[in-house]
């Protein structure tokens, strides 16, 4: 994913770019140079972003509109273990504070820094998806799945859907280990890193609104 | 091994199905076999298939707009032959194939036709108007084309490989359950639609990036063309648009593969959440397809007026509030769902109110006509089409809108006038527009006009022939996808349509002769200085092709319309300016990544459809690791000499003012 300057013609011999302004106006809106390209790639990422909380919200609308269509089974006051999720959300949580300490890592270049912080990341992110197996594989083994009702297929579904987003956010995270590893710091790697710490703090974001709304209202008397 | 693929899928019965994939595989194997015997086929490797150039992307996607569109419009003639001859009697066409054909007709016309022309049209021209080389994310941008490829290849490997959905172009359920619809053909159209979806999706964050975040220098947002707004607002609306799209198939696709009940009418499902997430996706999916063409016809009038477009800010305003607007009247594709008078009446009501800013851009474009110098070139002829058809549409809509009378007329071949009347009228008239106006900015030689004006009247007339009866026939109580009737008063009208099919017929044959005729005199409609039309906008200020790079150097903006502002000087100024300053230039390397993922999505595609689960295991598994060799490349942008980029700019500066010379 490279992106494009609008200003800036680059010249130089391939080794050593010399970022040269062309003209430019002063009422220029637009950024150049390689902050300019870290600027255009976190913004794209963004709109990303967006586009996966709408994703979201479609389905948070359906398990809305689907929490009471039980079909006479379990609801979630049954069902939910409410200590499990909160030590999922630790899990969670406190995932992101890591992730937010190897972006420091990556910033600094400190490579120590940096590999630890995402190894902790990973553990957690891995830990909490576990946690999240766990309570999924329970309940479809007292037969209460996706196929019981069409509550519990907008919950499985649901959950399932940030569930999918961590796993990828988890191959997205070795990928950029293997990445530092191979390439250093380097200003590309720098962006993918920047939008993956995006990534992982919106799937944070997320899972506030899912335990609130999901959990919480679910086991609320 | 094999999932539910056999030999027993191919449809050997069926000899219409038969012939067709058989004449389509002849000219793909044809096609193929000439591109390698005159030894195409590295060029068409590194220059095509691989590149992540906006403006080759951008002809990719509307050469796969014109394929589909012949393959969607057979499927038309089908259905009007059909109905033209299933009065009291079979037809020729079973239900099961009828079925399947004016499901494929509408998926192919909306996601293969429609869209991939009006996003090919953006991403060829926006970057241009907005004065910059590319897109904000060019390997993004090869990615998004490749995969929506993807999904019109699934569609069409249905035609032989099984079978296509029986549902309407859109699947509603239950019948889009696996209770009633057990086959694969609703699974060919989810995945088909899953994968082109996320091109889309990637399309749209390309181009809002690239209008929001890369524009030349000075160039205001008030400062932008009326297409780039449009651009705007239609790339905003897939952003917003198409994750419900992904949301809903997958819920649906989760029902018939793992035994969900969202849409099930057992076990707690609700079949209504279905239309309303569909439509909260659908409803801002027209006018995905339609602002771009607002756009256009923005452009071509103001140019062909030879006047500034009127009311400017008026236009921005009338475009982001129909953006705001799309989302808010999803419910009046089901007024008949029952939510209540008071629920029917908001949205009524809301749906009245887009005709406002629609209205304000009708009465913009007669004003920026009038008292212009007006040339009647064949994009003119579209617009003006344009339109008279699309207020006809409009008003029909706003006649739909009225819950009582939408009662009486849904789902009845009114609605199907209706909505063919704003999409042919409206997207359809605005892409060809498009692709008239802006071909000679392509590919250095204009169309030619008399052809191109011969298929404009007959497509207008034709539409007018084809579609008006069909009112008639909703208002006489005929409801939409039948396969025979017994009622003597419908035939007449549906013979009729049957003709007004045929006349659309030959203006998609001249269309196809304009284009040949137009490559054969290439020499003849050659424009050399890149500014056929008396522009006004950026595209216009570079060569015709335009280089890689776009522009030499950079514009910088100073006003709403800057290239013309530049010709107003006196004659000799413009062309003969001092000669900037020429440096290399850094352009995106090509990529193959877009085209060996599409490869693995399309594998995967067909995987999942026919559950040969390990084959989607190695094709998720190498679309990933290809992603991987792409993040791994230490070189993503070549180099381009100033000299080379001198040699270029000269020869087009040239050419200039010799024009100007002969004036």
């Amino acid at each position: 994913m490279s992106a494009i300057q609008a200003t800036g013609g680059a010249t130089g011999d391939g080794h050593n770019l010399v970022v040269i302004p062309e003209r430019r106006a002063r009422e220029s809106q637009v950024a150049s140079g390689a902050e300019g390209t870290r600027i255009v790639v976190a913004y794209g990422f963004w709109i990303f972003l967006i586009s996966d909380i709408i994703l979201f919200a479609a389905f948070f609308a359906t398990y809305a509109v689907l929490a009471d269509s039980t079909a006479g089974g379990p609801t979630g006051r049954n069902l939910f273990d409410i200590r499990n999720v909160a030590i999922e959300t630790a899990c969670l949580l406190s995932s992101s504070l890591f992730c937010g300490l190897a972006a420091i890592g990556a910033r600094f270049a400190n490579a120590r820094l940096f590999h630890a912080s995402m190894v902790a990341t990973f553990a957690l992110g891995l830990a909490f998806l576990s946690l999240e197996a766990r309570e999924f594989s329970h309940l479809i083994a007292q037969g209460d799945g996706p196929s019981r009702s069409g509550f519990l297929s907008a919950f499985f579904a649901l959950i399932g859907c940030h569930g999918l987003h961590v796993t990828a956010g988890l191959l997205w995270l070795l990928t950029m280990m293997a990445q530092v590893v191979a390439k250093g710091f380097r200003q590309d790697v720098l962006r993918r890193l920047l939008c993956f710490s995006l990534f992982w703090h919106t799937l944070d974001i997320i899972w506030v609104a899912l335990f609130s709304l999901v959990y919480l209202v679910g086991v609320a008397p | 091994m094999w999932g539910k693929l056999s030999w027993a899928v191919i449809p050997l019965d069926q000899p219409l199905i038969l012939v067709a994939s058989t004449i389509v595989a002849v000219a793909i194997v044809s096609v193929l076999g000439w591109v390698i015997a005159r030894g195409h086929l590295p060029y068409l490797w590194k220059e095509w298939l691989t590149s992540v150039d906006h403006k080759r992307i951008g002809v990719m996607y509307v050469v796969l707009a014109l394929v589909m569109l012949l393959r969607g419009f057979s499927d038309a003639l089908l259905m009007r032959s059909q109905q033209a001859l299933a009065y009291n009697a079979p037809g020729y066409l079973t239900p099961e194939h009828y079925n399947q054909i004016f499901s494929a007709h509408g998926t192919m016309m909306i996601f293969f036709v429609a869209m991939p022309f009006v996003i090919g049209l953006m991403n060829f021209v926006v970057p241009l108007q907005l004065g910059v080389r590319d897109v904000a994310f060019p390997v993004l941008n090869s990615v998004g084309f490749w995969l929506t490829a993807t999904g019109a290849l699934l569609v069409n490997i249905s035609l032989i490989v099984g079978e296509f959905a029986r549902t309407g172009w859109l699947p509603y359920p239950p019948l889009s359950e696996l209770a009633y619809s057990p086959g694969v053909g609703v699974d060919y159209y989810l995945w088909a639609l899953q994968i082109s979806g996320i091109g889309t999706l990637l399309a749209g964050i390309n181009l809002v990036t690239t209008v929001l975040k890369v524009r030349a220098p000075g160039m205001n947002y008030l400062r932008m063309p009326m297409f780039c707004w449009t651009t705007l607002a239609s790339s905003l609306l897939m952003v917003a648009a198409f994750p419900i799209l992904t949301a809903t198939f997958a819920m649906l696709l989760l029902d018939r593969y793992l035994g969900f009940h969202f849409f099930t009418n057992e076990g707690g499902g609700n079949v209504m959440m279905f239309m309303n997430l569909i439509w909260a996706w659908g409803h801002p999916e027209v006018y995905i397809l339609i602002l771009p063409a607002f756009g256009v016809f923005s452009e071509v009038l103001s140019t062909f007026s030879g006047k500034p477009l009127f009311g400017y800010k008026s236009m921005v305003a009338a475009t982001m509030s129909i953006c705001l607007l799309s989302f808010m009247v999803w419910l009046h594709h089901f007024f008949t769902m029952g939510a209540g008078a008071d629920v029917n009446a908001v949205f009524g009501v809301a749906t009245m109110v887009i005709a406002v800013p629609t209205g304000v851009k009708v009465f913009n474009w007669l004003f920026t006509m009038y008292g212009g110098r007006i040339v009647f070139a064949t994009p003119t002829l579209w617009a003006i089409g344009f339109m008279v058809t699309f207020v006809v549409g409009g008003m029909t809509g706003v006649l739909l809108a009225v819950p009582p009378a939408d009662f009486v007329l849904h789902n009845s071949l009114f609605l199907v006038a209706h909505f063919h009347n704003v999409i042919i009228g409206g997207v359809l008239f605005g892409a060809f527009a498009g692709y008239t106006y802006w071909f000679p900015k392509a590919f250095g030689f204009r169309l030619h006009e008399g052809l191109g004006k011969a298929a404009f009247w007959f497509w207008i007339s034709g539409f007018y022939v084809a579609f008006m009866p069909l009112y008639w026939l909703g208002l006489m109580g005929m409801t939409r996808r039948l396969q025979h009737y017994d009622v003597a008063a419908w035939r007449p009208w549906l013979l009729v349509a049957a003709g007004g099919a045929v006349l659309i017929f030959i203006g998609i044959i001249l269309q196809i002769a304009q284009l040949v005729v137009s490559i054969r005199q290439r020499e003849i409609l050659r424009d050399s200085t890149g500014d056929p039309w008396n522009g006004r906008s950026l595209e216009w200020a570079t060569a015709s092709p335009p280089p890689g790079f776009n522009f030499a150097v950079l514009p910088t903006v100073g006003h709403e319309e800057p290239y013309w502002r530049g010709k107003q000087g006196p004659r000799s100024q413009a062309a003969t300016e001092a000669e900037p300053v020429y440096l290399d230039i850094e352009m995106p390397r090509n990529s193959p990544v877009g085209f060996i993922c599409a490869f693995f999505a399309t594998a995967m595609g067909f995987g999942l459809v026919w559950h040969i689960w390990w084959l989607v295991g190695i094709a998720f598994f190498c679309a990933y690791a290809t992603f991987v060799v792409l993040a791994w490349r230490d070189h993503h942008e070549d180099i381009i000499p100033a000299a080379l980029v001198a040699r270029l700019d000269r020869a087009n500066r040239q050419a200039r003012s010799m024009a100007a010379a002969r004036l």
